[in-house]
């Protein structure tokens, strides 16, 4: 196992640094740069801005600097927000995505995999029917359009919840439902066929001919083996659920660093985009790592492959 | 079971917060405080870096300048200098500091920290955007650009810690509302030097833990893209005058902010979205505000590509659009139609007298002039707008107008704002859609646009007698004949036609009810001490 985290994180550093140079060299491609505005200033004044941030350098010696800088884990300053350095931004707003994400995965799971078992359960039976088409409406449903409706009806219409904000644990709620119902429903399915998959095995049968509970064999046969695609499917879902919360955290006036991870390529804040990348990017690495060191803990054939 | 079911409904509601539902109205009304949406995050906090609304918006309440504004009848009133006396040639202003002016930490405002903040945002290393706004003060301008080192040749003495002294270039019968701008406010020289020293951008100086400030608030914590809070300064020169003790700026996006002030927990929103207006007037008319703003939007022509380069055609595509239409059905807003470049009653009493008309007929009439009958023979062009429902809406009507009215057709082709800022920049466009906010309340800050040697007019429009005009108007003293030389230049900017005027803007904004003292004013300067809160 050792040797599997090893060889892993070796192979992340020439990922980490394909990405990158990738962003870098996007990002110097795109036209417009950080210091363009409505009203521009003068040749002579963005002259100076670009030397204070060393936009006056040619390319390569940029790129190296870059480079450089941040193999010090040094992200620099952020261009767009003035007396703010891109790590005082992440370290300020990344725990908000953080709790967002973490709940959500929560709400998913608790919602996913008793709805997931309970349809596979019901097979064939109208139950199943009706909730794997709940299931089906929750994919459906962007968080751009939930998100404003629960608002509606939980918020302007019961006032149960704040508008928006992060202070009270209630506005943990909304956003958390709605990005979490989302992936909850994909998560039942994964369940689902799981289940169905499962309880067709012969181990399941001798199970029960050894006269085990029902109750025993769902949850300890059949479960654990019915949730290896559902682990599978963790690492992209915290992915998702880190980084891909900018719409939700638009709707409820959330400060966390979705906000930050779209709204940087706009202003096209070099170092900010840079710093959200591969912080980001190293999180995927090592929840992905995450993910794998679970199944093989979770099936031990694994553990050889 | 049932003291189980008690319990858990317990627990729901301390989560929920059941028992406190107060709105953030409820309690800044009854602890005097604001909650403002301001609807993006702040650029910065640094009076010499920032550029925008926003940040005026917070700075105002950190800083206070030499002289400050009446937010009700935008007269000049004092502000650190409680008294000044001007020259009789116009050109040298003495200001007599109010001894009660403090720094947030105690210590006293000086003549030498407005040297200090002078040379700061003068000094070429600092990459201050508004500079510029110095230039009419003695040597400003060649110790910006580098041709001069020693700052002690600058028009600005201090003869003392509480007189200033500052020499112009030429008389400026602008010259008082320049010292309202954010560019002229003093900042606190050992804090800036403690934090990286006078030319450094990359500063952490306007941190909560660092910050010092002369205005009415202090700048208690700032978390980004969350929210700001400002305290009352008990330091401030004249503490009585202000009657709220804090100020929360919360930059919500616009979207969320309407459901924020529906819910209660904004006194005040940065903008209304167009598609509630109907709802609001509809329903709540007395919560929105609009007010005039010293802005215009108007379309920029290249008249360096044809058939752009003849002024008929330039006139016969202005001379087609229904303004009133766009601004009635399209903006609703209350924004006005503009027929001129000048937003009207600009500085205390210009407004253009030469006015374009809407006449679809005189401009098909011109445009057969210019070789075009019934738009035959027209090339394609482009209007290029940077992404945004509005900006489209605009385009979309006034394609239909011109496609009606003058049988041309136009392409419309929208960049992503960055991408056209950089189009702009480099002249490659047809047309494109432009707007302009007045720095400081006079026609000089419109006017000087079509100049040719202006770094905005990317029209390559010249007009060697428009220029003559502007520069004369710079160094009259006479307001009467100041305003009719802009008068003349506002005629040859309208026969030339180098820009289509089509709105001016307005500040739209929902109010509560228990805000008061929020005086409408062209600049959406808002000094708080004239903000009070009263309950419902």
């Amino acid at each position: 196992m050792l040797n599997l985290i090893a060889r892993r994180l070796l192979q992340a550093i020439p990922t980490l640094w394909l990405i990158a140079t990738l962003t870098f060299v996007l990002l110097h491609l795109a036209p417009g740069g950080p210091f363009d505005a409505e009203k521009p200033v003068s040749p002579e004044v963005k002259k100076q801005i670009e030397a204070h941030y060393g936009l006056d350098l040619p390319l390569h010696e940029q790129y190296l600097r870059f480079l450089g800088n941040i193999l010090q884990g040094d992200f620099g300053p952020s261009y767009k927000h003035a007396g703010w350095g891109v790590d005082e931004i992440i370290g300020q707003s990344f725990p908000v995505s953080l709790e967002l994400g973490a709940v959500s995965l929560l709400i998913a799971l608790l919602i996913g995999i008793p709805l997931g078992v309970i349809a596979a359960l019901h097979h064939g039976k109208k139950t199943e029917t009706a909730l794997m088409s709940v299931a089906m409406i929750g994919i459906c449903l962007p968080t751009f359009v939930l998100g404003p409706l629960l608002l509606l009806v939980f918020s302007s219409g019961l006032g149960w919840f704040n508008p928006l904000g992060w202070s009270v644990p209630s506005d943990r709620i909304l956003p958390s439902l709605t990005l979490g119902l989302f992936y909850g429903a994909y998560i039942a399915r994964l369940t689902r066929s799981g289940m169905l998959d499962t309880m067709h095995h012969d181990y399941i049968r001798t199970a029960r001919a050894k006269g085990l509970k029902e109750r025993m064999v769902v949850l300890r046969h059949g479960l654990r083996n019915a949730l290896y695609p559902v682990v599978a499917y963790l690492g992209p879902a915290v992915a998702g659920l880190i980084s891909g919360s900018f719409i939700v955290e638009t709707i409820f006036f959330i400060p966390g660093l979705g906000m930050f991870f779209v709204n940087s390529a706009f202003n096209r804040d070099y170092t900010l985009v840079m710093g959200t990348v591969l912080f980001y990017a190293v999180l995927i690495i090592l929840f992905n790592l995450l993910v794998d060191l679970i199944q093989m803990w979770m099936n031990p054939r694994t553990r050889h492959d | 079971m049932r003291i189980r079911l008690t319990a858990l409904l317990c627990a729901l509601c301390v989560f929920c917060g059941c028992d406190s539902r107060q709105t953030n109205v409820e309690r800044g009304n009854a602890e005097k405080e604001l909650y403002f949406g301001i609807g993006t995050e702040p650029a910065g906090l640094d009076p010499h870096l920032i550029t925008g609304l926003t940040e005026l918006h917070v700075t105002v309440a950190l800083f206070e300048g030499l002289a400050t504004l009446n937010s009700e009848t935008m007269a000049i009133e004092p502000g650190v200098a409680k008294s000044w006396d001007i020259s009789e040639d116009g050109t040298t202003y003495t200001f007599h500091f109010d001894p009660e002016a403090r720094w947030s930490n105690g210590e006293p405002v000086t003549a030498q920290d407005f040297l200090y903040s002078f040379e700061r945002i003068l000094s070429p290393a600092l990459g201050a955007p508004y500079a510029y706004m110095l230039y009419d003060m003695v040597n400003a301008e060649a110790f910006h650009r580098g041709e001069l080192s020693e700052f002690d040749k600058v028009g600005a003495r201090a003869p003392d810690p509480k007189t200033l002294i500052i020499e112009l270039n030429q008389p400026t019968p602008y010259f008082l509302s320049l010292l309202t701008h954010y560019t002229w406010w003093p900042v606190h020289p050992p804090t800036i030097e403690k934090h990286g020293g006078m030319t450094e951008r990359i500063s952490a100086w306007t941190k909560p833990e660092n910050f010092v400030g002369n205005g009415p608030f202090t700048l208690e914590s700032w978390r980004i893209n969350s929210s700001i809070y400002a305290k009352k300064n008990p330091l401030y020169r004249d503490p009585d005058s202000v009657w709220l003790l804090g100020i929360h700026f919360l930059p919500v996006q616009v979207d969320a902010e309407e459901r924020a002030f529906r819910a209660g927990h904004l006194h005040l929103t940065s903008t209304v979205l167009p598609h509630r207006i109907d709802w609001y007037r509809k329903n709540m008319p007395e919560r929105m505000r609009f007010d005039t703003a010293l802005g215009v939007y108007y379309y920029m022509l290249n008249t360096a590509r044809e058939p752009l380069d003849d002024p008929r055609v330039r006139k016969a595509l202005a001379y087609s659009i229904n303004r009133e239409l766009i601004t009635e059905h399209v903006l609703k807003a209350g924004q006005k139609p503009a027929y001129h470049f000048t937003p009207p009653n600009t500085g205390g009493g210009y407004t253009a007298e030469t006015r374009l008309p809407y006449d679809p007929d005189l401009a098909r009439k011109l445009l057969a002039e210019a070789g075009y009958p019934d738009g035959e023979g027209f090339p394609t062009f482009e209007i290029l707008y940077n992404t945004s429902e509005s900006h489209r809406s605009i385009a979309v009507t006034i394609q239909q107008m011109w496609k009606q009215e003058l049988g041309i057709d136009v392409k419309l082709y929208n960049q992503e704002w960055k991408v056209y800022l950089s189009t702009r920049e480099t002249g490659n466009f047809d047309i494109l859609r432009a707007a302009w906010f007045g720095d400081y309340d006079d026609p000089n800050t419109f006017l000087s646009l079509g100049e040719t040697d202006n770094g905005n007019n990317h029209t390559n429009w010249s007009n060697q007698e428009y220029d003559e005009l502007i520069e004369q108007a710079a160094v009259e003293q006479n307001p009467e004949k100041r305003f009719g030389i802009f008068q003349k230049a506002e005629a040859i900017l309208m026969e030339e036609m180098p820009v289509i005027p089509i709105y001016f803007y307005v500040t739209s904004r929902l109010i509560h009810p228990s805000v008061q003292g929020w005086h409408a004013n062209i600049l959406d300067y808002h000094p708080y001490q004239s903000v009070r809160l009263i309950e419902d």
